[in-house]
């Protein structure tokens, strides 16, 4: 009930521009393979279920994978600049070229070298939220108050105990917006893989929909896409509430 | 834990390429109390940290001899002034931050750190968040954070600042029942609370700033509020404190 009651601001808004649109579509009577209307979406989701949860299924193994990796490596690589001060020299330029190569680029050349199976667009999207993951939790690791680096040096504590134990988890927070931001970004990487060349996923899917003006289609596979992409967003925001039940978070995504 | 004295010497600062204090030497004793007042930008926070071997970013050395001529590093205990709880550590494992620190927390550490809480009354508290703890009992979990450790030496800056003034009495108490016979080096604001908890007290004070006695009051610490020797020498104090000439340290110059 409350949850309902939270939500239908949000609802209303969202219910008004799909009729606007269903007005618009109607009124002008713009030919579908231009614009089809929400209803003609709707119809054209019902009608190709199958094969629109089979790339569906196809496209999220993608972004799933494509995120915990990208995740855990660039948390691991935080961990390791923040851990070894000698890594930083090296690792911190390389970082910082690597993010400036285009990445959209970079999509024809992996298909080039992993093929057009799912690996060249679960690398994709890995790399796509590598970099922003890395320095996003690099930034948290290395931003502890001084007064709590005070207190674990008087206590006595070894390097790798107060990275572990007092900076990860003042990290936390910043290390949260990281994998939020990574949520959002990882399926743009493995829908431009697929765009590049693939025999499956939404991304194939869309393209070859839109070859053939099913523009309905495209649009269900779209409405797909958005869906998983909220839901996604919404788990890790919950996975790192979760993790930080003592956090006060004024900034997350249901507040 | 048996008492243990120590002394510096040779200490000195710059701050803006002059020496804030140079030369500065202090004894302290066995089990003393002692209160570092002065006015702020006189150094006294950095000598403290100086003494923890706290990282500051101004040029600075210190000589430091404890009575058994070990060093003085593992054996004492640092309050700063915020409490510095860790919010993602339940109370019972804030008060346990130590060993966590240094590999894991046995059974009877545990068990040590719940008597330390019913000591400074929050047993019932072990298990919440420190978020959901007010101000002095943030602060008192941290008083027994700092008693775990069992440190002969203990070093405090303005440790009850922030919490209200009723509050600060009662931590007075408390702090003065349970750090009884632990050397204690307590930097504050509050002239007050120097001449209710200290053996001795010392100013801050001068360009370059030099250490200077004050006399305390009579009676054992922590001293009543109402006591006449206390009332008096607290305008004593605050007197002497405002003529003593303010570090100069906006218009030096390398």
């Amino acid at each position: 009930m409350s949850v309902l009651k939270r939500l239908w601001p949000a609802l209303v808004g969202i219910f008004s521009i799909l009729g606007l649109w269903q007005v618009l579509v109607v009124v002008t009577g713009v030919p579908g393979y231009v614009l089809p209307s929400p209803l003609s979406v709707l119809h054209a989701f019902a009608s190709h279920q199958q094969l629109l949860w089979h790339h569906a299924g196809i496209t999220v193994i993608e972004i799933v994978a494509g995120l915990l990796i990208g995740c855990i490596s660039g948390l691991g690589t935080a961990l390791a600049l923040a851990r070894f001060h000698g890594l930083r020299r090296t690792l911190l330029p390389i970082l910082l070229i690597s993010q400036a190569v285009p990445l959209f680029a970079l999509a024809p050349i992996l298909m080039l070298w992993l093929g057009y199976g799912m690996t060249a667009k679960i690398v994709m999207a890995t790399l796509i939220i590598y970099f922003p993951v890395a320095s996003t939790c690099y930034d948290g690791l290395r931003q502890t108050p001084q007064g709590w680096l005070d207190l674990a040096q008087t206590l006595g504590a070894d390097r790798r105990r107060r990275l572990l134990r007092i900076q990860l988890p003042a990290a936390l927070p910043a290390l949260a917006s990281g994998m939020r931001m990574a949520a959002s970004a990882a399926p743009i990487g493995a829908v431009i893989g697929e765009w590049v060349g693939s025999s499956q996923g939404l991304g194939y899917l869309m393209l070859n929909a839109n070859a053939r003006m099913q523009v309905d289609l495209m649009f269900a596979a779209l409405l797909i896409l958005v869906t998983f992409g909220v839901a996604l967003y919404f788990t890790t925001d919950a996975v790192m509430r979760r993790l930080m039940p003592w956090h006060e978070d004024r900034t997350g995504a249901t507040s | 834990m048996t008492s243990l004295g120590f002394s510096l010497s040779q200490a000195r600062l710059a701050f803006s390429g002059q020496w804030l204090f140079d030369g500065l030497s202090a004894t302290f004793a066995p089990g003393s109390w002692t209160g570092l007042l002065g006015r702020s930008g006189s150094g006294k926070s950095s000598l403290l940290r100086m003494i923890a071997d706290l990282p500051i970013p101004d040029t600075h050395a210190l000589t430091l001899t404890t009575d058994d001529q070990r060093p003085l590093a593992g054996r004492l205990a640092w309050m700063a002034q915020q409490d510095q709880l860790l919010p993602w550590r339940k109370v019972i494992d804030n008060v346990l931050l130590g060993p966590a620190l240094r590999g894991h927390p046995s059974a009877a550490q545990r068990q040590h750190a719940m008597t330390l809480l019913d000591d400074v009354g929050l047993r019932d508290k072990a298990e919440q968040w420190p978020k959901t703890l007010s101000g002095g009992q943030r602060q008192r979990v941290a008083l027994a954070r700092t008693l775990f450790e069992d440190a002969p030496v203990v070093l405090m800056d303005e440790p009850f600042s922030a919490v209200d003034a009723i509050t600060r009495l009662e931590l007075h108490e408390l702090a003065a029942r349970l750090l009884a016979g632990r050397t204690v080096l307590l930097v504050t604001h509050d002239p007050l609370e120097a001449l209710r908890l200290s053996d001795r007290i010392l100013i801050l004070g001068g360009q370059p700033a030099l250490l200077s006695d004050f006399e305390v009051p009579h009676g054992q610490r922590p001293r009543a509020l109402d006591a006449p020797d206390v009332q008096r020498m607290q305008s004593q104090l605050v007197a002497r404190l405002h003529s003593a000439p303010h570090a100069n340290i906006e218009g030096s110059t390398p």
